[in-house]
């Protein structure tokens, strides 16, 4: 250990400055704690602007997004039938980059991937900071890009998929060259953290930490991360095409030069669809950690629920123009997309019925950790079997962009990734954190929450049924009753989101000292054999993990 | 636990400036970019009456910044290569001091292969829209006859389209080959030859590449002019097929700056070399290079077998 003594960093506990220590940073855990504070404000934000989509469409008719209104006067977005549609494509953008993967593979996995295979930190840790600033500079040119011109107004208001030509001569604007700029960078923010995930976990677990050891939410970030390493770079291939489209008179998407814009759907849904699988898989694994710790039983089918996500994760490279029925494809590329989606639904049965059997039998206490997880597995089974329906493209031919696939994918996400966030957040609050939340107040979010999210995403299958459609700012009469009630539940959602930061504040004020594993038996991983919070280098003598140690 | 001594190999890299001062440079570099490429920034001279920071920031602006100056652009790109040549020369300073142990130098290994994986999933979305275009050729010709699109149908009946002019694979590409091919054999010598500490051979070997590198890009650009002086791709006829130029350009050139990366890569390697640095043992970086070229190598021998000779030849 020449190294070791060449330092001075080896003792133990010398923690930098407060500058050095949350700009300069190199240790896992505060990079971790910078992520999740990040997601936190950017779920603010985002949670912001569905609160604009929804109070638009409480009634038929425009209400917010027109002059005169309260929204006109504060001059943050444009008040016009563009605005809401740049709201609707920030709302977007800003959960998926900059709320959901902060939250589950910055925050937590940054926190945890490292501790629970027993390493001291991240195999490159200097650039595991610089994953987390290029993500600060993606947000500043995004929330940029909302205020300067667009084209047809303030913004860029294409939805979040980019498509040609509204992302071309539709948004002739800045303000797209900037969108596109904080994907580009966003995007490289998620290549070199993936690279530095994949590195950790191949070569800095404990002695005796096989891979079918290994933890499944640490599982979970590597097949994560394999899709985010293959897929992004070719996200960045096809925005960089638009780009040049927009400004070097390259015609990849323009019909009148030979372009074709359906072949930016093709290159934008080979990463949309796997990204999709991205903001889930962590929760998984998150997920089968909680089941597990509060039923006080090991999971069921542990190397199942390993290959499951491999399986997952495979499948999900192949299946992307299920996102793209109605654009004129071919009856038989149809008829493969149809049976290579179906057979997603095997795999993740396989994770939804092994949840249930490890809680089958079980000693089971619910905490709110507890709570948010198994709500994660009831809706999030909703998402998936609405999931299974929109796959035929037969049925997809009346459903596409009606808010059916909205209240699809807001089950699967919303209710799913953001459920799964939450479980994550208070199972490893004490550890993280160092200080208990309060449990009453824990359970009181979730059931408001619950309650909320569900009044909001439900009716949206009848709207979506009767015809609804996406992205519009206003809607007939006849659907006037569930957008009502889904507005109320959006002010149901809001006022448990205000309980998350009551809870925060509380936990902060009372500082009850936390205890190393509050969870008893049934948390078996390395992450409750430390201190809560860990020290600030862990394990620098490596544990040595037995063979017959549960995950 | 946490107060032993330290008992395993990792490194613990120290606190560091470069990824923040990198992150804060790239958003100079990306907001310059916009500037330029849109031609905005209207900053007339600063008024007589302006104080004395007004009147510095205004001359500043108005001499840098208005109507679409580079400046923003090339002051950002200037700062992310100084962090990139800071935060290197630190990895390089640790690596010399020994922290690289056998076990962090596997992880190194893991990280640049990751990226090279990465890099080949960003040339597969420059093939994939190439192989949609001669593929799918003849779903150009359903095109409606109207306004802009009148002329698409016609243009693409046939391969290649109508008034683009092909590259003749066996003339330059195939000596832009025989020169990757032949870089690919010297940079190996070098290698064997640092292994065995045969440290002269390896300055040759590395010297010869980087000859080769360079003479590759000179080539490039010796036939991306010919191209674009010759009118081959975007002749006032070829108005309805210039995806084709569009994506053997974008195809090409991201290949050719990828070269150029790789040459840069290898004259630090050269200098390292000539410095004193590597040894038998541990030569990690120079072998990052050394990978990093044989990718650029396989990228090109992809590039002339698809665009050049199997849909290079009418």
């Amino acid at each position: 250990m020449a190294h070791a003594a060449a330092h001075d960093d080896h003792e133990a506990e010398h923690i930098p400055g407060f500058f050095t220590r949350w700009f300069f940073s190199t240790n896992h855990k505060d990079i971790g704690t910078l992520y999740i504070l990040f997601a936190i404000m950017a779920g603010l934000v985002g949670g912001a602007m569905s609160g604009l989509i929804r109070w638009e469409l409480y009634e038929p008719g425009i209400q917010v997004f027109k002059a005169g209104t309260w929204l006109a006067t504060t001059g943050l977005v444009e008040a016009s039938n563009h605005g809401y549609n740049v709201v609707v494509t920030a709302h977007a953008l800003v959960m998926i980059f900059f709320m959901v993967m902060p939250a589950m593979i910055g925050g937590f996995g940054n926190w945890f991937v490292p501790i629970m295979i027993g390493a001291p930190d991240m195999a490159f840790p200097r650039m595991n900071n610089i994953s987390f600033w290029l993500l600060v500079a993606a947000w500043v040119l995004l929330v940029t890009s909302m205020f300067v011109d667009g084209g047809p107004g303030k913004g860029f208001g294409g939805g979040w998929t980019l498509y040609p030509p509204l992302s071309t001569s539709g948004h002739t604007g800045p303000s797209m060259d900037l969108a596109i700029f904080s994907v580009h960078l966003a995007g490289a923010s998620s290549i070199l953290g993936a690279i530095n995930f994949i590195t950790t976990i191949f070569n800095m677990r404990a002695p005796g930490m096989t891979l079918h050891r290994m933890p499944l939410f640490v599982w979970s970030i590597l097949v994560t991360v394999f899709l985010l390493l293959l897929s992004l770079p070719v996200l960045a291939g096809s925005i960089t095409m638009l780009l040049t489209d927009r400004n070097f008179g390259t015609h990849f998407f323009d019909a009148a030069g030979g372009g074709d814009p359906i072949m930016f759907q093709h290159l934008f849904w080979f990463f949309g669809h796997p990204e999709v699988y991205i903001l889930i898989l962590p929760g998984f694994g998150m997920i089968s950690h909680i089941v597990s710790t509060f039923s006080k039983k090991p999971v069921f089918g542990y190397l199942a629920m390993a290959y499951a996500m491999v399986a997952i994760g495979f499948v999900g490279f192949i299946v992307w123009a299920h996102h793209m029925y109605t654009v004129g494809m071919g009856v038989n590329l149809r008829a493969y997309f149809v049976a290579a989606t179906m057979v997603i639904a095997v795999p993740t049965g396989v994770k939804i019925f092994s949840w249930i059997a490890t809680m089958w039998g079980g000693s089971i206490s619910f905490k709110t950790p507890m709570l948010w997880a198994m709500g994660f597995i009831f809706l999030f089974t909703v998402g998936g079997v609405t999931g299974v329906v929109l796959a035929n493209a037969g049925i997809d031919y009346s459903l596409h962009d009606t808010y059916y696939v909205v209240a699809h994918f807001h089950y699967v996400l919303s209710l799913g990734a953001v459920f799964a966030i939450f479980a994550g957040f208070f199972y490893w609050f004490e550890k993280m954190w160092g200080v208990k939340y309060n449990e009453f107040l824990g359970a009181l979010q979730f059931w408001i929450m619950f309650i909320g999210v569900n009044l909001v995403f439900f009716p949206q299958h009848f709207l979506g049924l009767q015809a609804m459609p996406r992205r519009i700012v206003d809607y007939p009469d006849a659907f006037s009753l569930w957008n009502k009630v889904s507005t109320v539940g959006y002010i149901i959602t809001a006022a448990s989101v205000g309980v998350f930061l009551v809870i925060l504040a509380e936990a902060a004020i009372r500082r009850r000292k936390a205890e190393a594993n509050p969870w008893g038996e049934g948390a078996t991983t390395l992450e409750w054999t430390l201190s809560s919070p860990p020290p600030f280098h862990q394990f620098n003598e490596p544990p040595v993990i037995k063979p017959d140690d549960h995950h | 636990m946490a107060h032993g001594a330290v008992k395993h190999d990792y490194h613990l890299v120290n606190p560091s400036p470069w990824p923040l001062v990198g992150s804060i440079a790239a958003t100079i570099m990306m907001f310059g970019a916009v500037v330029w490429m849109k031609g905005l920034g209207a900053f007339p001279e600063p008024a007589a009456t302006a104080g004395m920071l007004g009147k510095m920031w205004g001359s500043f602006a108005h001499a840098f910044l208005t109507d679409g100056k580079p400046m923003l652009f090339l002051g950002g790109l200037g700062l992310v290569l100084y962090t990139m040549v800071g935060w290197w020369m630190d990895v390089t300073k640790e690596a010399n001091q020994g922290d690289h142990t056998p076990v962090v130098s596997l992880g190194l290994r893991y990280g640049m292969i990751l990226f090279i994986a990465s890099e080949v999933m960003f040339f597969v979305g420059w093939f994939w829209i190439f192989f949609e275009m001669v593929l799918f050729a003849e779903h150009r010709t359903l095109t409606p006859m109207v306004g802009n699109f009148e002329g698409v149908a016609e243009a693409w009946k046939a391969w290649p389209p109508k008034g683009v002019e092909l590259v003749p694979a066996f003339h330059l590409p195939l000596v832009n080959t025989l020169t990757l091919l032949l870089s690919g054999t010297t940079v190996t010598w070098a290698h064997h030859a640092l292994q065995v500490g045969d440290r002269k051979a390896a300055k040759i070997g590395l010297g010869l590449t980087i000859l080769l590198g360079i003479l590759f890009t000179s080539i490039q650009v010796y036939e991306y002019n010919h191209i674009l002086h010759e009118n081959l791709f975007f002749s006032e006829e070829a108005a309805n097929a210039s995806l084709y130029g569009s994506s053997f350009f974008m195809a090409t050139g991201f290949h050719g700056f990828h070269v150029l990366i790789g040459t840069i890569f290898l004259i630090v390697c050269f200098f390292r070399l000539l410095g004193g640095g590597f040894s038998p043992k541990q030569h990690f970086g120079f072998e990052a290079a050394a990978w990093y070229w044989h990718f650029v190598d396989v990228v090109w021998l992809f590039l002339f077998a698809f665009i050049y000779v199997i849909f290079g030849i009418a």
